[in-house]
């Protein structure tokens, strides 16, 4: 079966989706991240789509609900390269995926990623100290 | 359909010459002045026509101009006329090319049945709706290449009012100018997100002090702008809410407090300069030793 890699950096993890998402994939891609992310106690997940051509308000959701999972896992996500066409279509579902952090590449979105995660440590702190 | 009243092609038959003599004195009566080049054009174009109009009335006289047998006229006349139209000539002038052949026609075809009084009628009538006929085709013609040429222009002025400049490393502006409607805000939208791309840029400034007027689709379509763009991971600030436009916005109900504000252009990209680590100093403003702070 068809399956989107997923590549371990230190404690990022790199997905590059370089296929046209269709709907099994995108859950099968979401169970393997998840289980990645508990496996590797990874802290962040960086997600290029700039190969992404088309897509749809589920693939448009599924992006929005794996953020959503890796945050609960204690890992931040970075969504890079999205497409001008892919942006568009995404606004005009009515899916502005608020939530989602972007960036326009992977180099910027490792940075995004850095300062997320910086970020998100901080907060836990100042909770651990209340 | 061969009828009884062939009169019309047997007087445009014996008569052609007197006809087109007359129609030529009978334009350079009524028209504009005209340079001897011109001129020429003119009484060209006009034999021209009798000469079609000839044969096409040989073919089928019944005044219907709409059969393959009137094509060559119709043709000619569509013809003409786009080409009046790009020339400017005004409507009067090209309708009038057809119309001044009535008189000619008239006296022609009074000439040819002075004594018959009920045949002249019919035939009266007939070269009637046929010029009316060949008028209307020529007004309709100049009026729908008028629009060609309006809808041309429509189009380079909407490929040439969608410029993005590039104010810094990582800071685009798009200096909107004229009133925006769907079909120009989809392509200024997208001129942006893929000079976005393009240029890896972090920041992109919409101005909009040279819009005039903002309604809810104006509204929306900047706030898709600014989604979309923050989904390719660029940051979207909008400068130039002019009064009457910001109460308008407020009035009309739309939410931008989700998107950054400010002034003018300027201020905007300040702030965009700020965000990226830039700073701004004036040189003298401050000692020396500041600098390397």
């Amino acid at each position: 079966m068809e399956r989107i890699p997923i590549l371990k950096m230190g404690e990022y993890l790199l997905v590059t989706i370089q296929v046209d998402m269709h709907d099994r994939l995108a859950l099968t891609l979401q169970d393997d991240l998840t289980g990645q992310i508990a496996k590797h106690r990874a802290r962040g997940v960086l997600i290029d789509i700039s190969a992404l051509e088309i897509v749809d308000s589920f693939i448009g959701r599924m992006l929005a609900s794996i953020a959503s999972m890796a945050h609960l896992l204690d890992a931040e996500t970075v969504v890079v390269g999205m497409q001008p066409a892919v942006a568009i279509t995404l606004v005009e579902l009515g899916l502005p995926m608020r939530g989602i952090r972007t960036a326009l590449d992977v180099e910027k979105g490792m940075l995004a990623l850095r300062s997320a995660i910086l970020e998100a440590g901080q907060d836990g702190d100042a909770r651990g100290i209340r | 359909m061969p009828t009884a009243n062939s009169k019309l092609s047997q007087v445009f038959e014996t008569r052609e010459q007197e006809i087109t003599d007359r129609w030529m004195e009978q334009q350079q009566a009524s028209g504009r002045k005209l340079t001897a080049a011109e001129r020429e054009q003119a009484n060209r174009l006009s034999r021209e026509f009798v000469r079609a109009l000839k044969s096409a009335l040989q073919r089928n006289n019944s005044g219907d101009i709409s059969g393959a047998d009137w094509a060559g006229v119709r043709e000619f006349l569509v013809d003409l006329s786009s080409r009046r139209a790009k020339d400017g000539y005004t409507p009067r002038e090209t309708a009038s090319f057809v119309f001044s052949l009535k008189q000619p026609l008239f006296s022609a075809l009074k000439n040819e049945l002075g004594s018959d009084g009920k045949t002249l009628a019919d035939e009266v009538w007939l070269a009637t709706v046929l010029i009316d006929e060949l008028g209307l085709l020529t007004t309709e013609s100049y009026q729908k290449s008028r629009e060609e040429v309006i809808t041309r222009q429509q189009k380079e002025l909407l490929e040439l009012s969608t410029p993005v400049v590039r104010l810094w490393e990582n800071i685009l502006a798009l200096p909107l100018i004229g009133t925006l409607d769907s079909a120009r805000t989809q392509v200024v939208m997208q001129n942006l997100l893929e000079a976005i791309v393009q240029t890896r840029s972090d920041y992109a400034i919409i101005d909009i002090t040279g819009v005039p007027v903002v309604d809810t689709l104006v509204a929306q379509h900047l706030l898709k702008t600014v989604a979309a763009a923050r989904l390719m991971g660029a940051d979207c600030l909008i400068s130039g809410i002019r009064p009457q436009i910001a109460q308008t916005i407020i009035h009309l109900g739309v939410d931008l407090s989700d998107v950054t504000t400010k002034d003018t252009l300027a201020d905007a990209f300040e702030l965009a300069l700020r965000r990226s680590g830039h700073k701004v100093v004036r040189q003298d403003a401050i000692p020396a030793n500041a600098a390397t702070r």
